[in-house]
């Protein structure tokens, strides 16, 4: 009986919870770049402080995302996925680490 | 004397088109005999970088070495599995023979160089390679194979082998 109020307390501060935190989680999205047929595919994609860049390489051969500035360096094996979350506002060239001729933009806007 | 090193290996070059060109012409390549080609040029690429990671003390040459070692396993672990599956068994033929000497006769002349020497003669190589297996795949083996499947893959192939030609072409640029 105990532990049925106890669990009903928890299921109600979760939804308080819930209601609280879900406008901020909603507002970070996440952005798809497909990496096929050694391309990035949008080259191109605008983001907000917060969101995240999903690239998913659908190649069978390795790739990475890396920034022209360094700021990250996301390898992406053969048919898997990586993820880097934007900070700061700004213009990010990246490119390929393997293949130099790959290359993309995020633009970050606050 | 540079000059006369360049024109050397620009006409290696050509003669590996030409060579290719002319095995190619005189029959069509079978599918066996186009999976036979694309192993062997694959493996080639792979034993002159892999002769290259030791041999050179150039991040950028090193770096492209390595790209070329993990891009042609690529290739090669999809063709054995799509051999696999099709029950098709690689035949030897001229092209791939052509191939094999072209590169051993590479590999003997690279193996007398060092440092920046044997930089600029890998990497210009590389280019040279890249260009006559990239155009051996456009005008005979892609137009030849008759499977759906290999045919697809030898044009996946081809994309990755002309960036690794636009590549080996910057990485050129950067040793002069």
């Amino acid at each position: 009986m105990t532990a049925g109020r106890g669990r009903r307390r928890a299921c109600v501060l979760a939804a308080l919870a819930g209601v609280v935190l879900l406008p901020a989680m909603a507002a970070a999205e996440t952005i798809t770049v497909q990496v096929t047929k050694f391309s990035f595919v949008p080259a191109s994609v605008t983001a907000k402080v917060g969101d995240t860049i999903e690239w998913v390489n659908a190649d069978f051969v390795d790739h990475t995302a890396t920034a022209a500035n360094k700021g990250f360096d996301v390898k992406l094996p053969a048919n898997k996925s990586g993820s880097v979350t934007v900070k700061k506002a700004g213009t990010f060239p990246y490119f390929c680490r393997f293949h130099p001729m790959m290359k993309g933009t995020i633009t970050v806007k606050k | 004397m540079n000059t006369l090193k360049r024109l050397g290996i620009g006409l290696a070059g050509l003669m590996l088109t030409t060579t290719l060109g002319l095995a190619a012409e005189a029959t069509k390549p079978t599918d066996p005999e186009i999976a036979h080609i694309a192993y062997t040029a694959d493996n080639i690429d792979i034993q002159a970088a892999e002769h290259a990671v030791k041999v050179s003390k150039n991040k950028a040459v090193q770096d492209f070495a390595r790209d070329m070692i993990r891009d042609h396993e690529a290739v090669n672990k999809q063709a054995l599995a799509l051999l696999a599956k099709l029950k098709v068994e690689p035949k030897d033929n001229a092209t791939s023979q052509a191939l094999v000497n072209q590169a051993d006769a590479t590999q003997a002349h690279l193996a007398t160089l060092k440092g920046a020497a044997f930089d600029k003669a890998y990497v210009d190589n590389e280019v040279a390679y890249h260009h006559a297996v990239n155009t051996a795949l456009e005008t005979t083996l892609i137009p030849a194979a008759q499977n759906a499947e290999l045919k697809d893959l030898l044009t996946t192939g081809l994309q990755i082998f002309k960036g690794h030609e636009d590549h080996a072409r910057m990485v050129a640029g950067e040793l002069k």
